[in-house]
């Protein structure tokens, strides 16, 4: 067979072939997912700068804000302490609702429930992941906070006070954790409950020993994500919480009488954020810098919670493929 | 009843059958007690939703006790019909303007019409010498072009300025609807026991009535400082105005990148970035997002975002366009990434066979691809306006107004959101504002489940389709 | 049969049972079972998989379940020792006797008739757990009464039984999935023979093997028979005539509604049902006639 003489020019066709049209729409739609960096490089970009800005105030002091215990910037004192004893305390109080609520969650609707019992239980959960946080605000501050006023007396809680804000916080993120911890135990092969339950093991057993253990990596990224969230979650806080950030001074205040008490206000750094921000406020203050300074340590602690679970999850993928 | 186990000569270090039926009964009760643990805690989170539900359903109801300055009756008798037969609602808009007349200034009621006249055919308030005058001018009011109003704005107006109720205390609607009369005494009682809760009124003058504090005139009307007249009109259009930008802000560029990183990109180092970057967006708290917001379209691009490079709009870059740039960008990763889980989900042979007939990459994907993986990507947008819509840190950053009662007119106009409307209304002290924070509350939940029960149906339809 | 086969299956005691029970006595139905089903039905939903199967298992012996693809073996398998009430809409009907009891009976905890009858799986399945915990865990959970010392002396002698110690008594802290498929078999029939239960179960567990594996596998039954009556399901004819003692042909039939139903052709002793069969669709399933 020999060849046809135009087959080579049919080649050079072929490789010179250039499609104007086709090259500009990917270039497009690359620029359309280029404009995800742009949008960290704009975060990353401006958190730094406003902060640096911050930091370069002769009031402010780098080392005075990572180290100093009261937060008023009425009177110059930016210790960063009180705003994060306060995201972090409404962050644990969150978590020991949610926790327990939402891993019984999973573990109730993955391994007991009825596929009617599921229809319904399941959907009432999602619901809870579609309302606004402003609403849950709006709850904490009219039916938690006057109950938690009932129980413990009117003196004893105030009307801001971090408990309500953290169980409520508690219960918007309770989905969250239930639902990456069922999904993290359907992944759990079927032949493992199997065999255990060939072994004559109760169901509690095949939950609690079986199918939890080896779904522990993914529960447990899904309890740092709820983390995240919570430590960014700002309406309830702000609302149900109070704009006072507790100051305090480690020798003289006790630690579970002040500093720790759960039935008084705390700011948080998202509350103090949206305070100063929803007043008119001026650029270049000292104010409008601290804000960023907070935001960008924000940014850095739930960016670090993410990258942290999804490290974990990586992991456990890895075990079962 | 148990099993009977065989007969062996070596038990070893296993239990006899007597312990081993003991055993299994204290496995079987405590495996009892945990599932009846893992239901109650279950059960503590829907309570949770439960209880939210009511309490926000319970304040949007109820009987309040209010105070009138002049009573519906007197206002009828006063126009010369009987009030034991005619309601206020029944007057013909000559008598409610008579009324009006009679008890408003004259410059309150100039205003009113300089607004929007009453009568077509003849001023009530303004001489028609100073009426010509004042629709000469520059800027002539509204009044001078718009039509009269109708019966049922003089109404309101009445209601505002003649009646002027007083809400001086509410109750939510369960235990209004099982012990009304218990409410009545409690507030009778407290006329007497604590008279400086009620300093301008005696109990004589107080009405207890059944209000829905969630009404068509709540939703109709625009807010007012006065929580008896308020409405969430302006925020509602305010919430529209914002999703809509956020729509077409994320939708075209979300699409784009997902059809980027599933169907062109090659797994290099620029693309891996890319993939990783939406990631980690996804999971950036929305607050700061407003801060972007404010730094970037509120302060850098002012002149863009305020109008004033297409002629003055707004006194700032605070204003519907920042806004929903905002929003959109947060939920510009929700829409990429699950636009990508659609774009995934179409079957490979669908590409295969474009492409096997000679179309490009691109012509596969606009009409074979995409097509198909449409209803999916609606779904996650859906999915990401409900999201947005609920979102009200972000817009605190970049400025929603606190108090506004015009409803915005472009994309250069200040601007207030539903969920900013709540907001406010839980920050204020006074009870009758959580009503009104609760009504608000109610509509947005309902927009909200309506939104996320179709993008339940077009997943289901959906996923049929595809199987 | 066995001549491929090497010592340790000669030493095995499969044709001694034989030889020492003629055929007449095998048939007649007085000899003591371990398991027995009685006219039992298994619908999944409506569908019936499999209809009238009686059938008894006597103790120390290999029985072997064989049969196209669909009729049921595996069904019948689960059932006797109550995993198929794992499956949502499995039902059973009739009666499935253990000991005389029935397992079915009101009242009756399948978790107790699991811990009696264990059961290995087609594909090896350990536990993400180390090959120690993999075989003491069944074993703690069932009211093992020794200190630590002695569990650990029963998982290497339970190790030794499945002839895995040698190669795993080295690293017994290792995760059970970093073995070969071969070793987490015979981990999975550790597992399933270190709370020493009565009956073992096992469905097609040399499927995903390669045929070295699969030997060590079936010898390895041979041995455990001294200890245990054990049921298997097997597609392969060859396998059922190497270690089975008796084997009961499935195949499927058209019921009176013109359902397919998986029904029992035929039990017999293994070297009758391959030589001798007395249903015509016992020998053309064995002679490979089938279709
Ligand atoms: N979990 C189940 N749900 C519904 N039908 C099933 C299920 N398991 C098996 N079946 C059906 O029961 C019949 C017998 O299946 P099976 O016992 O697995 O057969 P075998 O093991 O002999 O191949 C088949 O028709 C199969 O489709
Ligand atoms: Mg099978």
């Amino acid at each position: 067979m020999t060849p046809r003489v135009d087959d080579t020019d049919m080649a050079t066709q072929l490789r010179t072939t250039k499609r104007p049209l086709e090259r500009a729409v990917v270039v497009s739609l690359f620029l359309a997912g280029a404009i995800s960096i742009a949008v960290t490089l704009g975060i990353l970009w401006e958190l730094g700068k406003e902060a640096l800005l911050f930091f370069q105030d002769e009031v402010v002091s780098i080392g005075d804000f990572f180290t100093t215990t009261v937060w008023q910037p009425q009177a110059g004192s930016f210790g960063i302490w009180p705003l994060i004893l306060g995201t972090l305390y409404i962050t644990v109080i969150a978590l020991v609702v949610a926790v327990p609520v939402g891993l019984s969650a999973a573990i109730y609707l993955s391994e007991y429930a009825s596929p009617r019992v599921r229809g319904i239980l399941k959907p009432a959960l999602e619901v809870l992941v579609g309302i606004p946080t402003v609403v849950f605000g709006f709850f904490a501050l009219t039916f938690i906070t006057p109950l938690l006023r009932g129980v413990f007396g009117v003196n004893t809680v105030g009307f801001f006070n971090v408990l309500s804000a953290g169980l409520v916080v508690g219960l918007l993120i309770v989905p969250l954790i239930s639902s990456l911890a069922e999904d993290a135990m359907a992944a759990v092969p079927d032949s493992l409950r199997q065999a255990a339950y060939g072994l004559g093991a109760s169901r509690l057993e095949v939950a609690l020993r079986v199918v939890v253990p080896a779904a522990l990596s993914g529960i447990a990224a899904g309890v740092v994500i709820a983390m995240s969230r919570a430590v960014g979650e700002t309406m309830v806080v702000t609302l149900a919480a109070g704009a006072s950030p507790r100051n305090f001074d480690l020798g003289t205040d006790s630690l579970f009488g002040t500093i720790l008490n759960p039935f008084e206000g705390a700011q948080t750094i998202t509350g103090y954020i949206v305070i100063t921000a929803s007043g008119d406020i001026s650029y270049d203050t000292i104010d409008y810098n601290s804000i960023f300074a907070l935001g960008l340590t924000l940014f850095i602690m739930t960016l670090t919670l993410n990258s942290l679970s999804r490290r974990i999850v990586k992991r456990f993928r890895q075990e079962y493929d | 009843m148990t099993v009977q186990a065989p007969e062996r000569p070596d038990v070893g270090f296993f239990p006899t059958d007597e312990e081993y039926v003991e055993l299994l009964d204290k496995r079987t009760r405590r495996g009892a007690v945990v599932r009846t643990g893992f239901l109650a805690l279950l059960s503590v989170a829907v309570l949770g939703l439960v209880i939210l539900l009511v309490t926000i359903v319970d304040d949007s109801f109820g009987l309040v006790a209010v105070v009138n300055q002049n009573e519906p009756e007197a206002v009828v008798a006063a126009a010369g019909y009987d009030p034991a037969t005619t309601a206020l609602s029944d007057l013909s808009k000559e008598d409610l303007v008579t009324s009006l007349q009679g008890t408003i200034s004259n410059g309150v009621g100039r205003r009113l019409e300089r607004e929007q006249r009453f009568f077509e055919d003849r001023l009530v308030f303004e001489s028609q010498a100073k009426w010509d005058e004042v629709c000469a001018s520059d800027e002539p009011p509204s009044g001078c072009t718009g039509g009269a109003r109708d019966t049922s704005s003089v109404l309101l107006l009445v209601e505002e300025r003649v009646i002027q109720p007083d809400v001086v205390a509410v109750n939510g609607m369960i235990p209004s609807v099982l012990d009304g009369q218990g409410f009545r005494d409690r507030i009778e009682s407290e006329f007497i026991t604590v008279p400086e809760k009620y300093p301008d009124y005696t109990f004589d003058q107080v009405r207890f009535q059944w209000r829905a504090w969630l009404s068509w005139k709540f939703i109709t009307s625009p807010s007012s400082s006065t929580p008896e007249i308020a409405g969430i009109s302006t925020a509602i259009l305010g919430s529209v105005w914002l999703v809509l930008i956020a729509v077409l802000f994320a939708v075209p560029v979300g699409v784009g990148a997902a059809i980027y990183l599933e169907e062109f990109a090659r797994p290099n180092r620029i693309n891996d970035i890319i993939q990783t970057n939406i990631n980690n967006l996804a999971g950036v708290p929305s607050i700061i997002y407003g801060m972007l917001g404010l730094a970037v379209f509120v302060r850098v691009l002012e002149p863009i975002t305020s109008g004033s490079l297409f002629g003055d709009f707004a006194p700032n870059g605070r204003t519907v366009m920042s806004a929903g740039l905002t929003l959109g960008l947060m939920s510009l990763p929700v829409v990429i990434i699950s636009s990508q889980e659609a774009l995934r989900a179409v079957p490979n042979s669908l590409r295969q066979a474009g492409m096997g007939l000679g179309a490009t990459r691109w012509q596969t994907v606009r009409s074979q691809v995409l097509p198909v993986a449409i209803p999916g990507i609606m779904t996650g947008t859906i999915l990401a306006v409900a999201r947005a819509i609920g979102e009200t840190a972000p817009l605190i950053l970049v400025g929603a107004a606190g108090f506004i009662t015009v409803s915005p007119s472009s994309p250069f106009s200040q601007f207030t959101a539903l969920p900013i409307q709540i907001f406010q209304w839980t920050s204020l002290p006074q009870p009758e504002w959580r009503n009104l924070a609760a009504a608000a509350s109610l509509v947005l939940l309902i927009l909200l489940l309506t939104l996320n029960a179709a993008a339940v149906i077009l997943r289901n339809r959906y996923s049929r389709r595809l199987t | 049969m066995t001549e491929h086969t090497d010592t340790d299956i000669d030493s095995s005691p499969p044709t001694a049972v034989h030889g020492a029970t003629p055929n007449g006595e095998e048939l007649a139905d007085d000899v003591a079972k371990v398991l027995e089903t009685r006219d039992m039905d298994v619908f999944y939903g409506d569908f019936r998989a499999v209809a009238d199967v009686s059938i008894g298992f006597r103790f120390n012996e290999i029985s072997a379940l064989i049969g196209p693809s669909g009729c049921g073996k595996s069904t019948v398998l689960r059932s006797l020792n109550r995993m198929n009430d794992l499956i949502p809409s499995a039902r059973v009907t009739g009666e499935v006797h253990y000991h005389g009891a029935n397992i079915y009976a009101e009242g009756v905890d399948p978790v107790e008739v699991r811990r009696r009858i264990g059961m290995v799986f087609q594909k090896p399945n350990p536990f993400p757990k180390s090959i120690f915990d993999n075989v003491a865990w069944g074993v703690k959970i069932n009211g093992f009464k020794g200190s630590k010392a002695e569990l650990a002396d029963h998982v290497e002698a339970t190790l030794r039984q499945a002839a895995l110690w040698d190669e795993v008594k080295d690293k017994l802290s290792d995760s059970g999935l970093s073995l070969s498929g071969g070793q987490q078999q015979r981990l999975c029939i550790a597992r399933a023979i270190a709370t020493q239960p009565d009956v073992v179960l096992m469905d097609e567990p040399c499927s995903a093997l390669d045929p070295i594996a699969t030997l060590r596998i079936e010898e390895l039954m041979l041995e455990l028979k001294k200890d245990y009556s054990i049921v298997i399901v097997t597609h392969n004819m060859q396998q059922a005539a190497r270690v089975s003692d008796r084997t009961a042909f499935f195949n499927v039939q058209l019921d009176e509604k013109g359902q397919r139903t998986g029904r029992m052709i035929e039990f017999t002793p293994t070297d009758v049902l391959f030589t001798n069969p007395e249903q015509q669709e016992t020998e053309d399933y064995i002679t490979g006639r089938f279709g």
